[in-house]
């Protein structure tokens, strides 16, 4: 049977146009809007946004932001959600201040500290696999649970043990370091984003992540051990959760457990503007690190052309709905 | 409604509509009429473009030339509402109805009667009472909450809500892919008495022999061009099919002489949660076993316990030479070397938004996946199955269903499974596809796979098949070579008349 002799359309109803409309928007869509917003504030305040040291503050907020949002996104791909993630940084940033301050070395505290973080993942995949609830539900519940835990472990008050090197990780370069451009954690950022982005891509967990995310039951269907895989995904999430409340500790230097409230919308909203769809099957980590540093850009920018606070919180809850407008209409077609 | 009226000019026509899409030519310049008390069946394979010509004239689509008209008015509807206003109305293949209202809210949906803000019940009743009147089934309460119904009596709330707005074109787009036989049967007198009334009635079918049995007259389309039309009584299907692809399809069921070798597959006894009760079955290399029996009567449940995603209450079930005991999942039956494809692709079987060559390579994947090697491999297979797409890297969902379908049998024959389950595999795609699919499956075969396949197409199975074992009500009955049975036959197993005689 040959086909050459049909021109009937490849799609059917030949939307190709439409989707390669689509495609071209989703996948430059977040770089266009980081160079938008970051030329708006460098016009708005030259002087003050464009400082290098300025440009350095925004790039260690991003930091992190981004390595808890790399989880975020995997979840995110794999059709569920984490609200719990927040907490969950402060959780490992508040456990790592307290051992430091107890006396315990630097890396052991820090190790721990990343563990209870995984502890957490743990908990939140073998519920949603084990029990089948839904990952809103269920970390909606952590999201108020770890956060106690926290406040427990802090005592309700802000820890602040010495400075060890933990500190060093994501802080502004002393002078002698200029060398090396950005801190380690920066670094570590920008490695962890090629590192994700690889497995996400080249390893059969990756793919997997994406085709239960597209269709359960086919995934399931197909041989895929689709709980095994869940579970991995969201112990993955607590790992990167666990190391970005060891940056968020070694930025901030203290342990206080509710420094990171609302972090869990930021992230979602950061992974939805990369153009990871809230559906599932679609994304990747690249766009969550430019929707990452939209977030951040928007948030220093508001702060230098001295927006008030109750402002500032508007515009970035404006920008959350936007995103989710953006995820509705890039994915509406699929 | 008066008929002489309306004597010698078409309910609806539509003059040389065209469609494009960007560079593609959906409909080029397509010509269509239907009169009051008519049905005609709008035929072509998928992708021909009857689902663009409906969606114009259910105003889901604007035509970029050409006209319509209703009766004596010109007809150019700019969204669905106003061509269900005008009394033009659209059955579609999916039913879009809310499962979790009564008959009569579904029925008067969006047009419900008032009473001031309230809604006037009993006026409701009234009407949605009267359009199952008018439809014969009076039996169907109003007040019954949709899910509860069978799927056949809930298309007719569907066809009861286009007729209690008054609807003078109906429009069935593969009504019966979802019913069983006695159903079609019923729909098709439904059918029948609503032309009686004067409806305008389009029938969308890939079924010939139900184009055959309902309508009057037929067009059809390719590439998007009316390429024939004629009475239905006076064109024989062999014409019909080669004007659909354009070209004659001599022997559609292609069958090899092949030999039948060692068991590969030994089900015994084997009984799931509900479906099926009690299923005993030998599968030979080189062999397509095909199993018949009525929608319901637990086929599709039988494949899914033997392929592990239903669990299994008793029973065995050996593949070639693994112990057939333990449980079964579906990653240990892929490793066994047995595949399946689910009866619908789309909830089950395929990743839309994920690339072909995704879809294709993932019961497969390394556990480093090789981007080139899985493309590579990915570009052998839609060569070798003759799948139309752009690259391996386009989304599965952007195909038409023929070429999903290969793709979804493209993943069985990448994984090089012995055992091939197939429920349905040739659903809701075209001749041409179908011809392929058959085709395939029979070289499959001869290479010595074996292959269980369900369907509900009695010529595909006599067809495609060497035995044939009847289902009914979860109960598998023997195997019999497709030479010694027939269709009635099989009918008779199947509707369980066999044990009453």
């Amino acid at each position: 049977m040959s086909a050459s002799d049909s021109i009937a359309p490849v799609s059917g109803e030949g939307s190709s146009r439409w989707r390669r409309g689509y495609a071209l928007l989703n996948q430059l869509g977040p770089v266009v809007g980081l160079i938008v917003v970051f030329a708006l504030f460098a016009i708005l305040r030259p002087k003050t946004f464009l400082r290098p040291d300025n440009l350095q503050i925004i790039l260690l907020q991003t930091t992190v932001f981004v390595t808890a949002a790399l989880g975020a996104t995997v979840i995110i791909i794999s059709g569920g959600i984490d609200l719990s993630v927040g907490s969950n940084i402060a959780l490992c940033a508040v456990v790592i201040a307290r051992l430091v301050q107890m006396g315990i070395p630097p890396l052991p505290a820090a190790l721990i500290g990343i563990s209870s973080s995984v502890a957490c993942g743990f908990i939140i995949g073998v519920l949603v696999t084990g029990l089948e609830l839904s990952p809103f539900i269920v970390t909606l519940g952590m999201w108020g649970a770890i956060r106690g835990l926290a406040k427990l472990l802090s005592d309700s008050t802000e820890v602040a043990p010495p400075l060890t090197w933990l500190n060093n990780i994501l802080r502004q370069l002393p002078d002698d370091q200029k060398w090396m451009i950005f801190p380690v954690g920066v670094w570590l950022m920008f490695l962890l984003t090629l590192f994700v982005s690889g497995i996400l891509h080249y390893t059969r967990f990756g793919r997997h992540v994406f085709a239960i995310g597209s269709n359960e039951q086919t995934a399931r269907l197909c041989g895929v051990r689709v709980r095994w895989t869940k579970l991995l995904i969201y112990l993955f999430a607590g790992l990167f959760a666990g190391l970005a409340g060891l940056m968020h500790f070694s930025h901030t230097t203290i342990g206080d457990a509710t420094s990171t409230n609302g972090y869990e919308l930021n992230i979602i909203a950061a992974v939805v503007i990369g153009g990871t769809s809230l559906v599932g099957g679609q994304g990747g980590v690249k766009g969550t690190l430019t929707g990452s540093l939209i977030m951040s850009v928007v948030a220093n920018g508001c702060t230098k052309v001295d927006m008030p606070n109750p402002y500032q919180e508007i515009v970035t809850g404006g920008i959350i709905v936007l995103a989710v407008v953006l995820d509705r209409f890039r994915h509406r077609k699929t | 409604m008066n008929p002489e009226s309306n004597a010698g000019k078409p309910r609806l026509r539509m003059v040389g509509v065209t469609k494009r899409f960007g560079a593609t030519v959906a409909l080029a310049g397509v010509d269509f009429s239907v009169n009051a008390g008519e049905v005609v069946a709008l035929v072509g394979e998928n992708g021909a473009g009857k689902s663009t010509l409906m969606k114009i004239l259910a105003g889901a689509y604007q035509p970029d030339e050409g006209n319509m008209w209703l009766g004596d008015e010109p007809y150019a509807p700019r969204h669905p509402l106003e061509a269900r206003r005008r009394g033009v109305a659209m059955i579609y293949q999916e039913l879009a109805l809310a499962p979790h209202l009564t008959v009569m809210e579904n029925i008067l949906l969006g047009m419900e009667p008032t009473r001031g803000p309230l809604i006037n019940w009993q006026e409701m009743r009234a009407i949605a009472s009267d359009a199952m009147t008018q439809l014969g089934r009076p039996d169907i309460p109003p007040n019954a909450i949709l899910s509860t119904l069978p799927i056949a009596q809930q298309q007719l709330v569907e066809i009861a809500r286009a007729v209690a707005v008054g609807c003078r074109v109906l429009v069935l787009d593969e009504p019966t892919s979802s019913l069983a036989q006695a159903d079609i049967k019923h729909l098709f007198d439904l059918v029948r008495r609503l032309k009686a009334r004067g409806l305008a009635i389009i029938y969308i079918s890939h079924f010939l022999d139900e184009v055959r049995e309902i309508s009057d007259r037929l067009t059809v389309l390719r590439d998007g061009r009316s390429v024939g039309e004629g009475l239905t009584a006076q064109t024989p299907t062999a014409r019909i099919i080669s004007m659909m692809v354009g070209r004659d399809v001599n022997d559609l069921y292609p069958r090899s002489l092949r030999t039948a070798g060692e068991a590969i597959l030994e089900v015994t006894n084997l009984a799931g949660r509900s479906k099926p009760r009690d299923a005993s079955l030998t599968l030979h290399k080189g062999e397509i076993l095909g199993i018949a029996g009525l929608v319901g009567a637990g086929r599709t449940e039988l494949l899914r316990c033997i392929f592990g995603l239903d669990a299994v209450r008793g029973g065995k079930v050996k593949v070639s030479h693994f112990a057939g005991d333990g449980p079964s999942s579906p990653p240990r039956r892929w490793k066994q070397g047995m595949g399946m494809i689910s009866e619908d692709r789309k909830i089950e079987g395929l990743a839309l938004n994920l690339s072909i060559a995704d879809n294709m390579t993932l019961t497969k994947m390394p556990v480093l996946v090789n981007v080139h090697r899985q493309t590579a491999e990915a570009r052998e297979w839609i060569k070798r199955l003759g799948v139309r797409c752009r690259s391996v890297k386009q989304p599965i969902g952007d195909l038409s269903g023929g070429n999903q379908q290969k793709v979804a049998i493209a993943r069985l024959l990448h994984h090089d499974v012995d055992v091939l389950l197939l429920d349905e595999p040739t659903r809701g795609i075209d001749v041409g596809s179908k011809a392929q699919i058959y085709h395939l499956i029979d070289e499959l075969a001869r290479g010595g796979k074996a292959v269980l396949m369900v369907s509900s197409y009695l010529p595909e199975l006599l067809g495609v098949c060497d035995r044939i074992a009847v289902m009914c009500k979860g109960v598998l009955g023997p195997a019999v070579p497709v030479s010694q049975t027939n269709e009635h036959q099989i009918m008779l197993q199947a509707t369980g008349a066999m044990e009453a005689a």
